[in-house]
């Protein structure tokens, strides 16, 4: 079987720590800054960071459009924090980005830095507890009927699927969790 | 399923997130506008950017309170703030503003000659200035989640920030080459914990994230640090004390993103007016420097 390509949107954030845990689930990992380097790829990771920032940059070297259109054929996508939020259809007193995945959902939603914090969670499909950390987070207001929930913290949807992607609103990739960017590759 | 917050963890995760980003020195609610529109991953609040002090002389202070929350109010991505050297109580006020990251900052007048804040203290997470390893190392034993070079701010020379950064990669290659029996040894040269000179030694780069700061005016200056191996990049002056900031602050975020391209970085070169004036640091004199500041 040829090793999967796993792109990294590459443009700000914490793409290093994607990268390495798609290398660490058997893929090879490949940074994506322009849409040149999305053809190649076999699914995508859109790291954790600033959402304002990611969406800046890749609406000004033309990725929204090229993204979206692998996304519809099928390509899947892993977002994380900021990853989620530009792969929301609604972004609560912003403007969405991708526009790919059912769901509302509000930014810096639990406060400041100060309340940024860590939890064990539990997730559909993952044999162990996940040490989720939380970053400044989103909260997910709204969920669609084709959006299933794979873990839920406090009453709030924290992972979520809908078809060929996965988003979560705090960060595996930050402490080596590799579960999410595994079942991501075997949707390739 | 308890919530833990302030853990190292969240600390440094913070950091992480900023990563391939760029810091901007502000003044005002408008530059901060001005700052996010052009991508800036996070600002920083003073009360005078580093040019200004340098000019106008006088203690300089954290920033205005009212500043600062007309700032948070303005922009929804991260606001840092500095504090003095060594001034807990400014820390613990602007902790209580909630801003996102405090800066114990060697650009405003050190309140302590001695000691630097014990940032194990705080909810809030910390950056601070270093010019080498060793002084990194002490910065993080004390609770820093964050590095960034201390670069001479306020002079648009990015000559100093890259000092620093060789010091830093050329320290930290010289500990992966000792043997474990060295490292007791290497850690009395450098003045630093031996957990952390291990670590580093182990990990191969400074446990944390580490930005290029003090100096940074151009595009070109932004990639020269990202290619250096900096996580991300500060500018202070640079954006706010040249001809046209907007433009400006947007091609340093996109040098910064696309820092290995010379096509791009040609690019977002063209058609920014003048850069800030600059200082040599030759004429800024020893005992104007700030970056001796703290140790």
């Amino acid at each position: 079987m040829p090793v999967v390509k796993a792109g990294v949107l590459a443009l700000q954030g914490d793409f290093r720590e994607h990268a390495r845990a798609f290398a660490d689930a058997g893929a090879t990992p490949v940074e994506v800054r322009t849409p040149e380097e999305l053809v190649g790829v076999d699914c995508l990771a859109i790291p954790g960071g600033e959402s304002t920032t990611i969406s800046k940059l890749a609406r000004a070297y033309d990725l929204v459009e090229p993204i979206r259109e692998r996304a519809r054929a099928g390509m899947p996508i892993l977002g994380t924090c900021a990853g989620m939020i530009v792969l929301a259809h609604e972004v609560i007193g912003g403007e969405p980005l991708l526009d790919l995945m059912d769901i509302a959902i509000r930014r810096n939603a639990y406060g400041r830095q100060v309340d940024s914090f860590e939890a064990d969670l539990v997730v559909e499909g993952i044999d162990h507890p996940v040490r989720a950390v939380f970053i400044r987070a989103p909260i997910v207001e709204r969920v669609g009927p084709a959006v299933r929930v794979l873990a839920e913290h406090e009453g709030h949807p924290v992972v979520l699927e809908q078809g060929n992607l996965v988003v979560a609103s705090f960060h595996p990739e930050l402490i080596g969790e590799t579960a999410l960017h595994g079942y991501l590759l075997r949707k390739v | 399923m308890e919530r833990e917050t302030g853990t190292f963890r969240v600390k440094s995760g913070l950091a992480e997130m900023l990563k391939g980003g760029v810091i901007m020195d502000v003044t005002t609610a408008e530059q901060a506008k001005i700052a996010e529109d052009a991508g800036a991953c996070a600002v920083m609040a003073l009360e005078r950017v580093p040019a200004d002090i340098r000019k106008e002389g006088g203690v300089a202070r954290m920033a205005d309170a009212t500043k600062i929350e007309e700032i948070q109010k303005t922009v929804s991505i991260p606001v840092m703030a500095k504090a003095r050297i060594g001034h807990f109580v400014e820390a613990q006020i602007l902790q209580a503003l909630g801003v996102d990251y405090v800066d114990e900052s060697e650009v405003l007048t050190p309140a302590d000659q001695e000691y630097h804040i014990d940032k194990w203290a705080f909810t809030v997470p910390f950056v601070c200035g270093a010019r080498n390893l060793g002084e990194a190392l002490r910065r993080i034993a004390e609770g820093a989640a964050m590095i960034r070079t201390k670069g001479e701010a306020g002079t648009g020379n990015v000559v100093e920030a890259v000092r620093h950064q060789r010091t830093m990669l050329r320290e930290i290659a010289e500990l992966t080459t000792l043997r474990p029996e060295q490292h007791v040894a290497q850690a009395k040269e450098l003045g630093a914990p031996v957990d952390l000179v291990r670590q580093v030694a182990e990990l191969g780069r400074l446990p944390v994230v580490n930005f290029a700061a003090g100096g940074i005016a151009t595009p070109a200056d932004a990639a020269l640090m990202m290619q250096l191996g900096v996580d991300g990049v500060f500018v202070g002056s640079g954006i706010f004390k040249s001809d046209d900031p907007a433009p400006r602050a947007r091609a340093i975020v996109e040098a910064t993103t696309h820092f290995n391209d010379p096509d791009v970085l040609a690019k977002v070169s063209r058609g920014l007016g003048e850069a800030m004036h600059g200082l040599d640091i030759g004429e800024i004199g020893e005992e104007n420097l700030l970056q001796t500041r703290g140790w």
